[in-house]
């Protein structure tokens, strides 16, 4: 051998060594190092899980009527990935599955549609997961048609039949309740991202009101069975098999037949104000127990059936739900609906006024007009009053009353150049109240409303003074009007300033200055019970299956707002003159049952879509019974008209439900708490709905509301 | 006369005897091998109602065939088998012409590399073109072996048209792993018999711009660009090659430190890797045997060469050294290749695993190959 082909003969076997050592490395990557990653991905590839969705736990009232329970239904959904391999791309599935169950072709077509396919303006209705989930198409499904398509299975590819546990709203005592309850939707990809739950893909869950906020209790755990499976997805064994765990119920404070009743008058009002020629566009009424805070009844309109979510909601339903002319029923207005406050702030203003001084019991005067600089403050209705007692002052609703004292001390905090400790007593009151926080309550979505004090004034300035500062150039043509420069020149000169104007419209619920219905109805609740306010609560109770409590929820301090109690003795004086003398005597006359309250009539600026000016936004804020007040009772409603005769007499409704009042007599086995809000968790009773359902599945599985 | 003596001393000293490592090293790949075949294929055909040990059977006949032929090709020394080498070429390129014509040769995943036998067995003819390129090659490059002379440049010329001639027949099926293998084979041969650096080097160069030009003009047929498209990025053709490389990688790491044990791993009996039986035997063992029994397999591999190295440097003459030169690299690079393709690390060509695959001609060449070590060590010093 020569030297060459011996040096060749060592670099070839060095190679070959090489190669053999580098297989057993990665040899050793994959099987040692790497091994976790890959016995996960294989377990994925040979495993399929079945998931039976748990039964959802039911939603009762504060006596344990059910208001949403899951009860047994047929379900029809669209696999979409089976559906994009006819080759017509399953229109003609799509077809005969619209016409077996007399759906809108368009619709269905729409609806199983993945958002991201549909064009940007015309997603109403869209199917918000991904290709591999069932697309349910019919929540309410007959026996009959179910069976047409199973056995028929050929003629329908992609079309798939299930009998899962399905929302029901039995509606017992004739509630709504549907912003409450809030609806539940298909798992998102982004909850299958969650780290902290395990989802699974057929899942529901809650996607708004409680349904969302408590989920994590109504869900329950899904049952599991793993099959192994092999590359034809054929079943070779059975792996695990997991129990589904129902979810816990869930005892609200709310009372079906209160709820029931609140609708009713919130309903009512509403149609009032139209009635006496207001737009009258949606309102809010809410009913809070004083002393625990929580909330007996809350309503808003317009509203909408809830089991749409269930039965498929069609896209017109969907479109419905956020369109403009329909009012946005999808709103909930309690918490998520924001307007001045108006007259109802004048109970504040008397706190800021004792915290700088006045004298509650003295005479204060009541003119036509008040001028404020270069400008005319009238006062309601331009009628003047005289020098009239500060109590009387609140009750017949003087606004010219404030305009002078909200003036003075105006002028006493340095005007236009404040002092740096300015007194600013009416933003003070109005913060300690919480105008501008969040009340807290157990719903998802709320809104915290404006306190426009200096420092809000200063932000609004920071970012709007480019666009009133170069008016001229930025507004439309129309708004170019000699009084709107004027207003812009001047929020440009000092737009960062409390000017004269602001302090006097705040002290009068008006001006920058909005309120949820709920953050009112808590503020009066503060009033009635001396200062002492608590954190609105929906929940109650969490309860398994067996009744046994999970978790309770006792009232929580929000707040305690300490002032003198000579002011607060004004002001239950004053609330109960609006109603025996002031504005709202009118629509309480003869009410058996002594209660507090005040009127407001918020102005409202801007226009509607069809161009009218906007009308006034009706509220009456109370409390009762005055002498011992455990109920705070506020409506609200949008475009409403004046406060008394539209929310007023609402309000008045609402009082003859909660203590049994027909006509102007008190019959106590009538009235909803009889001897007071229950303090006992209640059982769930499940029954009730049987009696009240059919649940044979003869006719129509799922529950139809009345 | 003194020619005589060597080769008479040698015939006495050695014949009749056999290097009992590699014999054993070969034959714990066969048994290995064996379970395998049958843990790839028994649920397979069992849930088809077929004979679960069909494979196991066939498997077994091969290995017997191909031991015969071992040993047919021990018996004859192999500095006579120079005289056969003709013969053997001359069969082979019969054979590849006769693949590609249609009507005769059977195309199987895009590649017509077999013909038809009766009685269903088939035959591929690239596995004999294997050992007749081996045997020529040396043939060539040895012939100046008494005048202790490196060959010339003519003598490698010579060499490049005896591998050329099916080489191309081969790229014509076409079936680039074979192609690469016995390139691979060719170029070691000239690197080891002495021939000028000029050549080794120059080989290398004309194979990478040989494999690119090939891809680039379209030589190369659309299911091998898929392939090696798949290797580079798993996620290009997820349903076909991809998908095969990534449930390979997948069943092997899946197995672990000691496997799922023996006929029990999931995704082998859900036959999740196509071909498993075949050229992806290698997941079978990944997943059942664990990475203890894979560097067994490793180990046995690893035995295999050493002993083969030992017989080349102990061999009496270049034409001995050189047959086990071409013996050792394709054994190797197609080992490398084969395991390395199901463990992600060379890209998809498909080429059985020797040894240990199913399959009756890869089986048959592979055995004579080491009826051929065996040979040169029975006649070695």
């Amino acid at each position: 051998m020569s030297v060459r082909s011996r040096i060749n003969l060592i670099i070839f076997q060095t190679l070959v060594f090489s190669l053999m050592f580098a297989l057993f490395g990665r040899l050793f990557y994959l099987q040692v190092l790497a091994s976790d990653k890959y016995q996960d991905a294989a377990i994925s590839i040979q495993s399929r899980d079945v998931v039976t969705p748990a039964v959802r736990g039911a939603i009762t009232d504060i006596n344990g009527t059910p208001m949403v329970v899951d009860l047994p239904g047929l379900v029809v959904s669209i696999n979409r990935t089976v559906l994009d391999q006819q080759f017509d791309k399953g229109t003609s599935v799509l077809a005969s599955i619209s016409n077996l169950f007399g759906l809108e072709y368009a619709d269905v077509y729409q609806r199983t549609r993945l958002c991201g396919e549909l064009p940007r303006n015309n997603r109403a209705g869209c199917w918000n997961g991904t290709r591999y989930q069932p697309i349910p198409l019919v929540g309410n499904a007959t026996q009959d048609i179910a069976l047409k398509i199973m056995e028929n299975s050929d003629a329908y590819p992609g079309v798939e039949v299930q009998s899962v546990p399905i929302r029901s709203y039995p509606s017992l005592s004739g509630e709504n309740v549907a912003h409450v309850l809030g609806y539940v939707g298909s798992v998102t990809d982004e909850d299958l991202k969650n780290p902290e739950v395990n989802y699974y893909r057929n899942e529901v869950v809650g996607k708004s009101g409680l349904e969302i906020q408590y989920n994590q209790y109504l869900r329950g755990t899904p049952g599991v069975r793993t099959f192994l499976v092999n590359r034809k997805e054929v079943v070779t064994k059975q792996d695990k098999n997991i129990k589904a765990i129902s979810g816990n119920n869930l005892i609200t404070n709310i009372d079906s037949r209160l709820q029931a009743g609140v609708e009713k008058a919130l309903e009512a009002a509403v149609k009032r104000a139209r009635g006496s020629g207001y737009r009258g566009d949606s309102g809010a009424a809410i009913v809070l127990e004083i002393k625990t805070g929580r909330v007996l009844a809350m309503a808003s309109y317009p509203t909408y059936d809830p089991s749409i979510w269930q039965k498929g909601l069609t896209v017109k339903q969907a479109q419905d739900l956020f369109s403009e002319a329909k009012g946005v029923p999808a709103l909930s207005r309690p918490l998520q609906g924001l307007f001045a406050p108006a007259s109802t702030f004048k109970s504040i203003s008397v706190v800021a006024a004792a915290a700088a001084g006045y004298e509650l019991n003295k005479n204060y005067d009541c003119p036509a007009s008040v001028e404020i600089g270069t400008r005319t403050f009238k006062n309601f209705d331009s009628v003047a009053a005289g020098r009239i007692p500060l109590d009387v002052g609140l009750a017949i609703s003087c606004d010219s009353l404030w305009y002078q004292i909200s003036y003075d001390e105006w002028v006493r905090d340095g005007g236009l150049k404040p002092k740096s400790n300015a007194n600013d007593y009416f933003f003070k009151a109005a913060k300690d109240f919480g105008v501008g926080v969040l009340t807290g309550i157990d719903l998802p979505s709320e809104l915290k409303g404006r306190l426009p004090d200096r420092q809000w004034k200063q932000n609004w300035y920071e970012q709007n003074k480019d666009f009133y500062c170069n008016y001229k150039d930025r507004a439309k043509k129309q708004d170019l009007t000699a009084y709107l420069i004027e207003i812009a020149r001047e929020n440009c000169l000092d737009g960062n300033k409390v000017r004269a104007g602001d302090a006097v419209n705040f002290s009068i619920g008006q001006g920058d200055t909005l309120v949820t219905p709920l953050r009112l109805a808590q503020m009066y609740a503060a009033i009635a019970n001396d200062g002492l306010y608590y954190k609105p609560q929906i929940a109650r109770a969490i309860v398994d299956a067996d009744g046994k409590i999970v978790k309770e929820f006792k009232p929580e301090v929000a707040d305690k707002i300490e002032i003198e109690q000579s002011t607060w003795d004004f002001l239950h004086r004053g609330l109960r003159m609006v109603v025996t003398r002031g504005t709202a005597a009118g629509v309480f006359s003869g009410f058996p049952v002594a209660v507090s309250g005040k009127t407001g009539t918020a102005q409202v600026f801007g226009k509607n879509p069809n161009g009218s000016a906007k009308d006034d936004t009706s509220w009456f804020a109370s409390y009762g019974p005055t002498e011992d007040p455990q109920y705070a009772v506020v409506m609200m409603v949008s475009q409403g008209g004046f406060g008394a005769s539209t929310s007023g007499l609402g309000v008045r409704n609402i009082y003859e439900t909660l203590f049994g009042v027909t006509g102007n007599k008190v019959n106590p086995e009538k009235a909803i708490f009889p001897t007071g809000v229950p303090t006992n968790i209640a059982k769930v009773d499940l029954k009730k709905v049987a009696s009240k359902v059919d649940l044979t599945g003869k006719k129509e599985s799922g529950v139809k509301i009345k | 006369m003194s020619l005589n003596v060597k080769y008479g001393r040698s015939a006495r000293t050695n014949f009749g005897s056999f290097d009992k490592l590699l014999n054993f090293a070969v034959g714990g790949l066969l048994l290995i091998g064996t379970l395998l075949v049958y843990a790839g294929t028994r649920e397979w055909f069992r849930s088809y109602g077929l004979d679960p040990e069909y494979y196991f059977k066939r498997h077994t006949l091969n290995i017997v065939i191909g031991g015969l032929l071992a040993y047919g090709t021990t018996l004859i020394d192999y500095r006579l088998l120079r005289a056969y080498t003709p013969i053997v070429w001359l069969a082979a390129v019969i054979g590849l012409t006769i693949v590609l014509i249609p009507g005769l040769g059977t195309e199987i995943n895009g590649a017509r590399a077999w013909i038809s036998l009766p009685g269903g067995f088939q035959l591929q003819p690239a596995e004999l073109a294997k050992i007749a390129i081996i045997v020529g090659i040396s043939m060539i490059l040895s012939d100046r072996d008494q005048t202790d002379k490196d060959p010339t440049d003519l003598d490698v010329v010579k060499a490049l048209a005896i591998a050329a001639v099916p080489i191309l027949l081969i790229v014509a099926q076409p079936d680039l792993g074979t192609v690469l293998i016995i390139s691979a084979a060719v170029v070691a041969m000239i690197g080891a018999s002495g021939a000028p650096a000029r050549w080794v080097v120059g080989l290398l160069l004309l194979a990478v711009v040989g494999v690119f030009t090939a891809v680039q003009t379209g030589a190369v047929s659309q299911y091998q660009v898929a392939r090696l498209q798949s290797f580079v990025d798993p996620s290009a053709d997820p349903q076909a090659s991809g998908y095969q490389l990534r449930q390979s990688r997948i069943t092997i790491g899946s197995g672990g430190l000691f496997g799922k044990g023996l006929f029990e791993g999931p995704q082998t009996n859900g036959r999740f890797v196509p071909e498993q039986q075949t050229d992806f035997i290698f997941t079978v063992a990944g997943e059942e045997l664990g990475f203890v029994g894979c560097s067994l397999i490793l180990a046995l591999y690893f035995l295999l060469f050493v002993r083969a190295f030992s017989i080349c440097r102990r061999s009496s003459d270049l034409f001995g050294r050189l047959v086990c030169i071409g013996v050792i690299a394709w054994f190797a690079f197609q080992t490398f290749e084969n395991i390395g393709m199901t463990m992600g690390l060379m890209p998809m060509t498909g080429v059985p695993l020797p040894f240990l695959s199913y399959g009756g001609s890869s089986m048959f060449a592979n055995l004579i190959g080491i009826g051929l070590l065996q040979n040169v060590h029975s006649r070695s010093r």
